[in-house]
């Protein structure tokens, strides 16, 4: 292997439109089938919006349909396994643009290690994320801190995760998160209380797990972020990962 | 030629048929997604294998297939 292909480019979009961010995956899993560009992570936030995976069945929401429309918020059929999901602001979104041509040609072993980036980034802060058989994601006890499902064209990988850092869990209430009808749904600013927000740091956190878990050098790390929540954050020094 | 379900993970031995992007007739080039499917955690297109003609599509959308199942067949140019 050369060693622009152990290279991860990390781009961070601060809030962008669903709608939006899914062409701009669509249109870089192109350009990695091309091998024009090297495995790419995406880490974005969304304004409120449901999407459903291709693995719904039965009832996704628990209120009537006219409620979710009164909500205003967009509801989604989109190409990923899995049920419905929420996604907002305060929730880290992570699209992995990879080539498992590269790492390995498993869609679960994809998700699998997924999960593990984020098990080792909740360890920094002190909290244990956990699998749970046949229920993909990341739970804290019973309850789910990050929903993950992919969509992959030609072994280049699309979607990813959906971590809860400090999003607005009541849009939870709405839906039977990935179709289970017992489980709760939690966040980081949960757990730790206030004060911890998607900052530059926690998003190099991510990046370096990414890298570690992959076995990929953190290239370039650049942010796009116009009006965000990740722009808050003034670029002050912060310690490497 | 049969075009068959690949492989698609460790301990995953059938997937769903989510819908055809293509109809029996159609021109293929290689690379040309074919259908998409399902696993319980994973979403995927199956791409042609060759360029040519969809000859017959032989499983439904909805139908459960096995790793390794013909999906359907193509006449290469």
């Amino acid at each position: 292997m050369s060693s622009r292909e152990r290279e991860l480019a990390v781009r961070v979009l601060g809030l962008r439109d669903y709608e939006e961010a899914y062409l701009l995956q669509k249109e870089l899993v192109e350009a990695r089938i091309r091998q024009a560009i090297p495995d790419t992570l995406l880490l974005v936030e969304h304004p409120p919006v449901f999407t459903l995976g291709r693995g719904v069945q039965g009832e996704q929401f628990r209120v009537p349909a006219s409620q979710v429309e009164a909500l205003e918020v967009k509801v989604i059929p989109v190409d990923r396994g899995g049920q419905v999901t929420y996604h907002g602001p305060g929730q880290l979104v992570g699209y992995p643009i990879f080539d498992l041509a590269r790492h390995r040609q498993d869609l679960h072993w994809m998700l699998w290690s997924l999960e593990e980036v984020l098990i080792r980034f909740l360890k920094d802060f002190g909290i244990r994320g956990e699998r749970r058989k046949s229920y993909p994601g990341v739970w804290v006890g019973r309850e789910k801190i990050a929903a993950v499902g992919i969509g992959v064209r030609r072994w280049v990988t699309y979607h990813g995760f959906a971590l809860n850092v400090n999003p607005d869990l009541s849009y939870f209430r709405f839906i039977y998160p990935c179709g289970i009808h017992d489980c709760g749904v939690t966040s980081l600013a949960e757990i730790l209380g206030e004060g911890i927000e998607i900052s530059r740091a926690l998003l190099e956190k991510i990046a370096f797990y990414t890298g570690e878990v992959f076995q990929l050098e953190v290239a370039s790390f650049q942010n796009d972020a116009e009006v965000s929540g990740v722009a808050q954050e003034k670029a002050q020094e912060q310690p490497p990962c | 030629m049969e075009v068959t379900l690949p492989f698609l993970a460790e301990g995953v031995d059938e997937a769903t048929v989510s819908y055809w992007k293509v109809d029996e007739g159609d021109r293929v080039e290689e690379g040309d997604d074919l259908v998409e499917m399902f696993t319980s955690k994973a979403v995927f297109s199956v791409p042609s294998p060759a360029a040519g003609v969809v000859e017959e599509i032989l499983v439904r959308e909805g139908e459960v297939v096995k790793v390794g199942q013909t999906l359907c067949t193509l006449k290469e140019d």
